[in-house]
């Protein structure tokens, strides 16, 4: 108890502590060599360090940026070419099938065309043979009506009649 | 309990080490909080990772060095970056003593006006060197404003010499005040509630509630005042750096 009223009473008349000049060269002492020393590693160890681990990360940003602008483009540039590679080949699968089937077009025609000529050969004979076959039994109509005119005739007036005379009657009756 | 608000500031000494002329040279708080700042910022920055992506402690070391950096290039420019070393010492320095001031029990360096002294003469000493070798004599030009009318040109730069002179003064004075009046302050309010409990009893108790709410809000200001004026003072530190890289505004 005593010791504590004798160093409040000695603090009580001590000036203001920040103004007790015979603390000041100890105080300075202590500054300059913590400041310098602060300084000296900071500026020499510390910063340097610091500084060299937000630089590396900046470059690192920044090329990290650029790959991935350089992947870009080229995935773009991919894509492209991909494009055009299809409209390509749709272009050329088109021509493909266009050209394949006018070829195809072009010989059915033929093929048709050789099938009419022939069937209008066929046809051309069947016609020409009806037509002989036509006149030939249009001959033998003849032959049969003369005979036929002249039996009749012979059967109603029981005398024959003249050939020539049947036949002129048959051809204006047939004609 | 009701403790002098201003015991908080007594420089103890811890051991004699020698004596400088007539100048005793002791281990005192004051030296083992600044020793520990060195330890704790060096350390702090040395301990950080060194990774891509941060970490905390290597976040807060990148945080405070681009926050200095930007400081600085902003108001000394490019040119300015050759004292960012300095820079980044003074800012980091006081931030840190003012934050240690703020635990409970711990002392407040800055509240002594030959510290803060001391670091303003240190500023101003770099900038009138500095600015005397790279500009010669223009570096005078600092007094001698251009555009001003010759008729007032005395007058200018008798306030010139007169700022230029003050600088030392309010860079020290202001850092020391605001370090001292608010732990002064929160001790006040502090003792306010031991006083009140000790002569009211339980009424003082709840009395004590006024300030013991009061403190909290002081303690939030504290910080915020230790922070800035760590940064005004490097902000100021930083403009006149910048009148010795590029005088004659």
């Amino acid at each position: 108890m005593a010791t504590n009223t004798t160093t409040q009473s000695q603090t009580a008349k001590a000036p203001f502590p920040p103004f007790q000049g015979e603390t000041f060269p100890s105080q300075i002492f202590w500054l300059v060599l913590c400041f310098v020393a602060l300084y000296v590693l900071l500026s020499r160890v510390a910063l340097p360090r610091l500084g060299g681990v937000i630089a590396a990360r900046n470059a690192k940003i920044e090329n990290d940026l650029e790959t991935a602008n350089r992947a870009k483009n080229e995935s773009e540039a991919a894509q492209a070419s991909y494009e055009k590679a299809l409209a390509d080949a749709r272009a050329k699968a088109q021509a493909l099938a266009s050209e394949s089937q006018a070829k195809a077009a072009a010989e059915a025609d033929a093929q048709r065309k050789q099938l009419e000529a022939g069937l209008k050969t066929k046809l051309d004979a069947a016609e020409a043979q009806i037509a002989s076959t036509k006149t030939a039994a249009m001959s033998n109509v003849r032959g049969i009506a003369v005979d036929t005119a002249g039996l009749i005739v012979e059967r109603l007036t029981g005398k024959a009649p003249a050939k020539q005379s049947v036949e002129r009657a048959v051809d204006a009756a047939l004609h | 309990m009701a403790a002098d608000p201003i015991a908080q500031f007594q420089i103890k000494k811890i051991m004699t080490l020698g004596h400088i002329g007539p100048y005793e040279i002791a281990l005192t708080n004051s030296a083992v909080f600044m020793i520990a700042a060195v330890i704790f910022i060096v350390g702090g920055i040395m301990l950080a990772g060194r990774n891509v992506i941060p970490g905390r402690v290597q976040s807060l070391a990148e945080i405070t060095y681009e926050f200095v950096a930007g400081t600085v290039r902003s108001t000394a420019g490019n040119e300015g970056m050759k004292f960012f070393p300095l820079v980044f010492s003074l800012f980091t320095f006081i931030l840190v003593l003012n934050m240690f001031g703020m635990i409970p029990g711990f002392f407040t360096v800055m509240s002594h006006i030959a510290i803060t002294g001391a670091l303003a003469a240190l500023v101003i000493l770099t900038v009138i060197i500095y600015g005397i070798y790279k500009n010669g004599f223009k570096f005078f030009k600092l007094f001698w404003p251009s555009g001003v009318p010759m008729f007032v040109m005395p007058l200018i730069v008798v306030i010139e010499i007169l700022s230029f002179l003050s600088r030392p003064l309010s860079l020290s004075v202001r850092l020391f005040a605001n370090m001292l009046a608010g732990h002064i302050t929160l001790k006040v309010f502090a003792s306010f509630i031991g006083l009140l409990a000790t002569s009211l009893g339980v009424a003082g108790w709840l009395v004590g509630i006024l300030p013991f709410s009061m403190l909290i809000a002081l303690t939030a200001l504290e910080f915020l005042v230790a922070f800035l004026q760590a940064y005004v003072f490097t902000i100021l530190t930083c403009l006149y750096l910048n009148d010795a890289i590029h005088p004659g505004h």
